[in-house]
């Protein structure tokens, strides 16, 4: 049986504006856990009741932890709230949830790993994984100098850069830098938000890519239950047999023709 | 040694080995959930909606948290009756716990036309959804006016085979009323609170939190609404009462027994305590150990 454990926090600090770093011990969730996969993280408070879903932004099956990297949306709300744990608290957390990415299409291709704001942290751990079988190509987006987790990519390939006040790299989203770099990859995986994983979408279509999408929608239950984070498909689904796939379970990774966004 | 506890209840001649249903809508048919609680344990699984034939439901966002409690406008997505009975069911008779289907339709016919399609399936007891506050036309507009409840009450008992529950809304004058007429129109009992109507506003982009605006409010903050609601109705009817608003303990549990509910309902509390039914169920036995009660019936409507 799955379960919700309640899992001691390691560290947990500030590495950007608004953005924290949390590593937890939860050897049951680290064993299965892949990248592209999330957990369900719980406030702790009862007038908070629904799990905030955090990708993975590191795995390591070894030590038994994962690594969370999320933003704070505001003051007073649950991230902050989470935010407020410190080293040797303890925080409800349940999962891996989700599909994660096709690792294996990746193999001996070149991929790009695309990552917008605080859809890079997944791309990290995906960027670990895929360091020694695939030419990965990291093609980030930040919105100014504070480029949080960029170092950390640079074992694992080629690193781009791009922020929206070009403090660093390309001025503007990843796809300017793709091009004002003159790039090119045989796949594409990527997390961010929805007007860059629209243009993604576009752009991997026009150049036959095959592109894979981790989507983010609001969700209640996070196992697949209650249909409250679907996204709109192209084909009927298995699940409702309407065209609204749920991101949380069929999800968040979906070919991005399957999607509409 | 602990001597064994009665809990088992009846609703309309059917026996649940507990008084602990899921609420419709939060547990799907119990595929996703089954990886966290073992579904024999449940007194009965109450599936999501099912209509006649698919439903797409609302667009997204489609859910909210708010302070002690959550808004949704899902809007019913559901694969259809076809594909429920092909698919959902079977799987449901895997386990030993009773199966409530939850039946969802924009019209009198499309109601019809699943409690019809349903009668010759192995399920327990329909349950007819007149108060869902999130779908344009059916749901809700059947269930606000005690006339229409009658009504609608008395055609599908034409059709079921099954006992009905009718699921009542709280978003009314006067429960009592309500739960009257479906008792005139022959209900086997009735179910509630569903959602209480609420809105949620995003001041910094001065929007609607929700797709649909509106959406249907439950969690732990309703509960006292929803004690009310089942205390009042318990009064007005002979029929037995599932009652259900914001429970997520075996004490939460207790309330709607003490004040008149044969059996509840676990809706919201899955999605932070996926294991809240089963914790439920030992929850309410440990209790009759600790009061030394022996059966489970002796608290329904005892505080009068």
């Amino acid at each position: 049986m799955k379960k919700k454990i309640t899992a001691p926090v390691l560290e947990n600090k500030k590495i950007a504006d608004g953005i924290y770093d949390m590593t937890l011990d939860v050897p049951e969730i680290a064993e299965q856990a892949g990248a592209g996969q999330f957990v369900s993280l719980f406030c702790g408070d009862r007038s908070r009741l629904l799990p905030r879903p955090i990708s993975l932004c590191g795995i390591d099956a070894e030590k038994g932890t994962i690594r969370l990297v999320y933003r704070v949306t505001g003051k007073q709300t649950g991230t902050a709230q989470i935010a407020e744990r410190k080293a040797g608290d303890t925080i409800e957390v349940m999962g891996p949830l989700g599909n994660g990415f096709p690792l294996e299409m990746a193999e001996g291709k070149k991929v790009f790993l695309i990552g917008g704001g605080i859809g890079i942290p997944p791309m990290l751990e995906t960027a670990r994984v895929l360091a020694d079988k695939a030419q990965v190509e990291s093609v980030l987006g930040w919105r100014d100098a504070e480029t949080f987790l960029r170092a950390e990519f640079e074992p694992y390939g080629t690193v781009i850069a791009a922020t929206e006040d070009g403090s660093v790299g390309t001025r503007g989203n990843v796809l300017d830098a793709i091009r004002e770099n003159g790039l090119s990859a045989d796949l594409i995986f990527a997390c961010g938000p929805r007007p860059m994983l629209r243009a993604l979408k576009e752009y991997a279509e026009k150049n036959s890519i095959p592109c894979y999408l981790s989507m983010e929608e609001r969700m209640a239950c996070g196992i697949g239950a209650c249909l409250a984070c679907v996204c709109e498909t192209t084909e009927v689904d298995s699940h409702s047999h309407v065209k609204n796939r749920r991101v949380c379970k069929d999800g968040p990774v979906f070919e991005a023709g399957e999607v509409k966004l | 040694m602990n001597t064994e506890k009665d809990l088992t209840v009846t609703i309309a001649g059917v026996e649940l080995k507990n008084p602990v249903m899921t609420a419709s809508g939060t547990f799907g048919s119990g595929v996703e959930y089954s990886d966290f609680v073992d579904l024999n344990r449940l007194g009965a699984v109450v599936t999501k909606g099912v209509s006649d034939v698919p439903w797409e439901g609302n667009p997204v966002p489609r859910v909210a948290e708010v302070y002690g409690g959550m808004l949704n406008a899902i809007g019913l997505q559901n694969p259809g009756v076809e594909v429920f009975c092909r698919r959902d069911i079977p799987y449901l008779k895997q386990f030993d716990t009773k199966i409530v289907v939850n039946v969802c339709g924009h019209t009198e016919q499309e109601y019809v036309r699943v409690v019809d399609r349903l009668a010759d399936e192995p399920v327990d007891l329909l349950e007819i959804n007149i108060s869902c506050p999130n779908v344009k036309a059916g749901g809700i507009t059947f269930g606000t006016n005690p006339r229409g409840v009658e009504n609608i009450t008395r055609e599908l008992k034409c059709h079921a085979k099954q006992p009905l529950i009718m699921k009542l809304s709280p978003n009314v004058t006067d429960i009592a009323e309500i739960a009257r007429a479906a008792e005139a129109g022959g209900a086997d009992a009735v179910s509630l609170i569903n959602t209480l109507t609420g809105m949620k506003i995003d001041v910094n982009r001065r929007t609607f939190v929700l797709a649909n605006r509106t959406g249907g409010m439950s969690g732990p903050a309703v509960k006292p609404v929803a004690v009310r609601m089942v205390y009042q109705t318990a009064q007005a009817v002979q029929i037995p009462v599932i009652g259900m608003g914001g429970i997520a303990s075996a004490e939460d549990a207790l309330e709607f027994i003490l004040a008149g509910a044969t059996a509840v309902s676990v809706g919201t509390a899955n999605f932070y305590d996926p294991e809240a039914t089963v914790k439920i169920a030992d929850g309410l036995e440990r209790y009759l150990q600790e009061q030394k009660i022996d059966s489970i019936r002796e608290l329904i409507g005892a505080v009068r």
